[in-house]
């Protein structure tokens, strides 16, 4: 029992370790910006179509599951902006996020751990190529700045699903749509939770990286960082989630 | 005759992985400019450990190592990485990197380290390599599409591209049939013709070693236990020397 908490405390230290060392990193030479590119096309554009389909069905669903209950209170004109409000501040950036978790961490795990176990991190070490600052650096980075555009884009299409799902029952044009909506929005809905974004890259990009970086020799380890990875980022998701909303509600 | 002077020096190096897991326990090996030395032993007697400490993948807990006469234990990031220029490591599977093509594997650290390099300078620097090893026709081909003995040779191109004086090959024959081990062996004496290299070379291929070493080290339980030439060791009395030739 003692020693498994201890392993959970050595855990938690060497992560906070593996972030200093990102940050003390970011700024040394070379820059990698061929390879932060790569990445943000592969963390970014490899991931639209999948945030494109869970934001459009985000949208549709919950205008469809929100209308009978505002219909019984004639509120049927506040669906649009509720909708949206829904989607900006929490829907769409949790679940952007959870499933930019499932790919985009996974993924980074599985490939630095396997680049581990079959020894080209050490490859790239004993050629006098800084690993940490080629693979980590540039793969937190690009996490950090798509995730969020990935989520304005899921806000983006969300609503239009909201205005499908709207005009199954009802009849609004996308102009009428989309005034009832920046109607109801406001500085406080999108800037804190545009900013909870950039969180949430960075620990998916960061988690993703630590579990794979770190895995241990042999090819089981792989499968265990991926795993783990997937895990631990959905679970950081979560946590940042409530502090941000406890904080948004204390400043706002 | 004059004396040589050591190239690589390793004095009582020691390393342990926790409590009773002590893998080196006072290693001391010299290595002279221009010798292939075959560091041999029993699977855990340290033998990777000893080259990995010399390039400090893996940081020894105790003991100095010299090479090109620089205390290495010590040394800043930058300055180690001056001198892991100077060295090349041939890993057991050949460590390419999976998403790049052969031509890229090549060019990756000549991009770093020869910024001066122009991209024709690069390619021809990259077809000579792999001439030398024999793998030209390979140069568009990714990792995946290469076989055992193909990635070992491209790794080997990879890391003859920044022209080390020193070569390190961890187990360069393993996994490898007879004919295409034999010509990995070929392979490592015409480098250290062409190209006047000092080589390390760690194997439990006795064919490999009889052909490659100018001189065997042989680690038992984390120290060496005995060195010599091939014919030397060959006819020890030491019964457990002589278990490795039969």
């Amino acid at each position: 029992m003692v020693i498994e908490i201890r392993n959970i405390f050595d855990g938690i230290g060497a992560f906070i370790l593996f972030i200093f060392r990102f940050f003390k990193e970011l700024f040394k030479p070379p820059l990698e910006l061929k390879e932060f590119i790569k990445q943000c096309y592969v963390i970014g554009y490899k991931s639209l179509p999948l945030v494109a389909i869970t934001g459009f069905i985000m949208g549709l669903v919950l205008t469809l599951q929100s209308r009978p209950t505002l219909a019984e209170f004639g509120a049927e004109s506040w669906l649009p902006g509720m909708v949206a409000l829904s989607l900006i501040r929490e829907i769409a950036p949790v679940i952007t996020a959870l499933i930019c978790a499932g790919k985009v961490a996974s993924g980074i795990g599985a490939e630095l751990g396997s680049m581990k176990v079959t020894e080209q991190i050490d490859a790239m070490e004993v050629s006098a190529i800084n690993p940490f600052k080629y693979l980590v650096v540039t793969r937190i980075l690009a996490a950090t700045l798509m995730i969020p555009l990935l989520v304005v884009f899921a806000d983006g299409i969300g609503i239009f699903g909201g205005f499908v799902g709207y005009n199954i029952h009802s009849e609004l044009n996308i102009i009428r749509y989309n005034s009832l909506v920046f109607e109801t929005l406001g500085f406080v809905d999108i800037f804190p939770a545009t900013i909870k974004t950039f969180f949430f890259g960075f620990f998916i990009g960061t988690i993703g990286c630590y579990m794979g970086f770190t895995a241990s020799n042999g090819t089981e380890s792989v499968g265990k960082a991926a795993n783990s990875a997937v895990v631990y980022a959905s679970l950081a998701i979560f946590i940042i989630d409530m502090l941000a909303v406890q904080l948004t509600d204390l400043i706002f | 005759m004059k004396k040589q002077t050591p190239i690589i020096e390793i004095k009582g190096l020691f390393k342990s992985f926790g409590k009773d897991k002590d893998v080196l326990r006072g290693v001391n090996i010299n290595v002279n400019k221009g010798e292939n030395l075959v560091v041999l032993g029993k699977s855990g007697s340290g033998k990777s450990i000893t080259i990995k400490c010399l390039v400090r993948l893996v940081e020894a807990d105790k003991g100095e190592i010299k090479v090109f006469g620089t205390e290495l234990t010590n040394l800043a990031e930058d300055e180690l990485n001056q001198v892991r220029l100077r060295i090349g490591f041939l890993f057991q599977n050949g460590a390419l990197y999976d998403s790049m093509s052969v031509r890229e594997n090549l060019a990756f650290p000549l991009q770093r380290h020869r910024p001066e390099f122009t991209d024709t300078q690069i390619n021809i620097a990259i077809e000579e390599t792999l001439e030398s090893v024999g793998l030209i026709e390979a140069i568009d081909k990714m990792p995946s599409e290469l076989s055992g003995g193909m990635r070992k040779r491209v790794g080997l191109a990879r890391t003859l591209i920044l022209k080390p004086e020193i070569l390190l090959y961890d187990e360069p024959t393993t996994g490898l049939d007879t004919i295409t081990s034999r010509e990995i062996s070929e392979l490592i004496i015409s480098i250290q013709m062409k190209f006047k290299t000092t080589s390390i070379i760690i194997t439990h291929d006795m064919a490999c070693a009889k052909f490659t070493s100018n001189r065997i080290v042989i680690l038992r339980d984390g120290v060496v236990y005995t060195e010599g030439t091939y014919q030397d060791l060959e006819q020890s009395e030491d019964q457990w020397v002589r278990s490795f030739f039969i």
